[in-house]
C-alpha cells in the first residue's frame, strides 16, 4: 500500500467508520493514524463514560467498544477493497484499570486475513503501549454481505485478491 | 459503592435500577433492570446513539459487549452481596446475529462462584429468547470488603 492509498485509506476510515457511525461519534473516537493493516484511535475521557462512579474509572464496555471498533479499522486497512465485515467473536483481558481523567488510546493489528476470516489483535492504553490496560484478540468475518466468500470471488476475477 | 454498602448492611438486596442509576456508561448507552423476584433481565433500550453500521442499520458490537458484561456485574452484584463492584478480569463475546434497531434483553448466570473469583455466562436476545444475538462469557474479580 503506498503512502496515497494510506491517506485515502485514513480520510475513508474517518469518514465511513468514525463519522458515519453513530456510537463511535456519541463517545467521540478520533482516528489519530493509519497504514496498511493497522490503525491507532483515542476516546477523549469523560464523564458519561464512568462505570464506577467512586473513582472515575471507565466503564470496561468503554474499551470494548473502542477495540470493537479499532480491529474493524484495523481489518479494512488489510482488504484490497471495502467489504461489510462482521465481528464474529472478540476476546478482552483487562490488565488494570484505566486512569481516571486520562483519554484511552487504542491500536490494532489485522495479522492474517484468509479467504473468509480476518484476525485482529487490539491494545488499549494511556501514553505506553508497553503498559497495557487491555488487550483484545478478534476474528471478523469477510463479506458478511455477500453470498460469495472473497476468496471465491478472487478465484473468479471478481476482485484483486488479498495478500497474506 | 455506597448503594451497595447500604444493601449490604441492611442485609437486603440491592435495588438494581437504583445501582444502574449511579452507573453513567449504563445509563448512557440506555441500560434498563426489569425484575420478577428475583429472576433479573437487563434492557437495552434502542436509540439512534447505539447503532454502529448504519447501512444496515446495526447496533454497534461494543455496546452489545458492554451490556453484556454490565449485565453479568449486576448480576454478580445482586447475588454476591458485595460492597464494590465486580471488576472483569476476561471477556469473550460471540456475535452471533446483527443487533436489529430495536430493545434489545439479556440474562446472566454465574456459572462458578469461587472466593475472589466467578466466572459468569450471559446472553442476549431479541424477538425470541431462544435465538441469542449474542453470548460472552468471562471472568470477574470479587474483592471481599477487607480488602478494599
Amino acid at each position: 500500500m503506498d503512502e496515497k492509498t494510506i491517506k485515502e485509506n485514513l480520510d475513508l476510515m474517518r469518514d465511513v467508520l468514525i463519522s458515519h457511525v453513530p456510537f463511535a461519534k456519541a463517545i467521540g473516537m478520533e482516528i489519530l493514524d493509519a497504514k496498511e493493516g493497522e490503525a491507532w484511535m483515542r476516546v477523549p475521557y469523560d464523564e458519561k463514560l464512568i462505570g464506577n462512579p467512586d473513582t472515575g474509572v471507565i466503564h470496561g464496555g468503554v474499551i470494548t467498544s473502542a477495540l470493537d471498533n479499532i480491529s474493524g479499522v484495523a481489518v479494512q486497512l488489510s482488504l484490497p477493497e471495502r467489504m461489510a465485515i462482521a465481528t464474529l467473536d472478540l476476546r478482552i483481558d483487562y490488565m488494570k484499570p484505566a486512569t481516571p481523567k486520562l483519554d484511552l488510546t487504542t491500536h490494532a493489528h489485522c495479522y492474517k486475513v484468509t479467504r473468509n476470516i480476518a484476525f485482529v489483535r487490539g491494545t488499549a492504553y494511556h501514553d505506553d503501549i508497553g503498559d497495557p490496560i487491555a488487550t483484545s484478540v478478534g476474528a471478523f468475518m469477510l463479506a458478511a454481505n455477500r453470498s460469495m466468500s472473497p476468496g471465491d470471488a478472487a478465484e473468479a476475477g471478481l476482485i484483486k485478491k488479498a495478500e497474506g | 459503592m455506597e448503594i451497595l454498602k447500604q444493601a449490604r448492611e441492611a442485609g437486603t438486596k440491592v435495588d438494581l435500577n437504583a445501582l444502574i442509576d449511579a452507573i453513567p456508561y449504563a445509563k448512557f448507552i440506555g441500560m434498563e433492570v426489569d425484575q420478577k423476584g428475583t429472576e433479573i433481565t437487563t434492557v437495552l433500550r434502542f436509540d439512534h446513539k447505539i447503532i454502529g453500521n448504519p447501512v444496515l442499520p446495526a447496533l454497534h458490537g461494543g455496546v452489545i459487549g458492554s451490556f453484556l458484561e454490565t449485565t453479568a456485574i449486576l448480576q454478580l452484584a445482586y447475588e454476591t452481596g458485595g460492597e464494590v463492584l465486580p471488576k472483569p478480569i476476561d471477556l469473550t463475546i460471540d456475535y452471533l446475529r446483527s443487533g436489529k434497531p430495536q430493545d434489545t434483553f439479556a440474562r446472566a448466570r454465574i456459572t462458578k462462584h469461587g472466593r475472589r473469583v466467578a466466572n459468569v455466562h450471559v446472553e442476549a436476545w431479541q424477538d425470541e429468547h431462544t435465538k441469542a444475538i449474542a453470548a460472552a462469557h468471562g471472568h470477574f474479580l470479587l474483592k471481599p470488603p477487607e480488602e478494599t
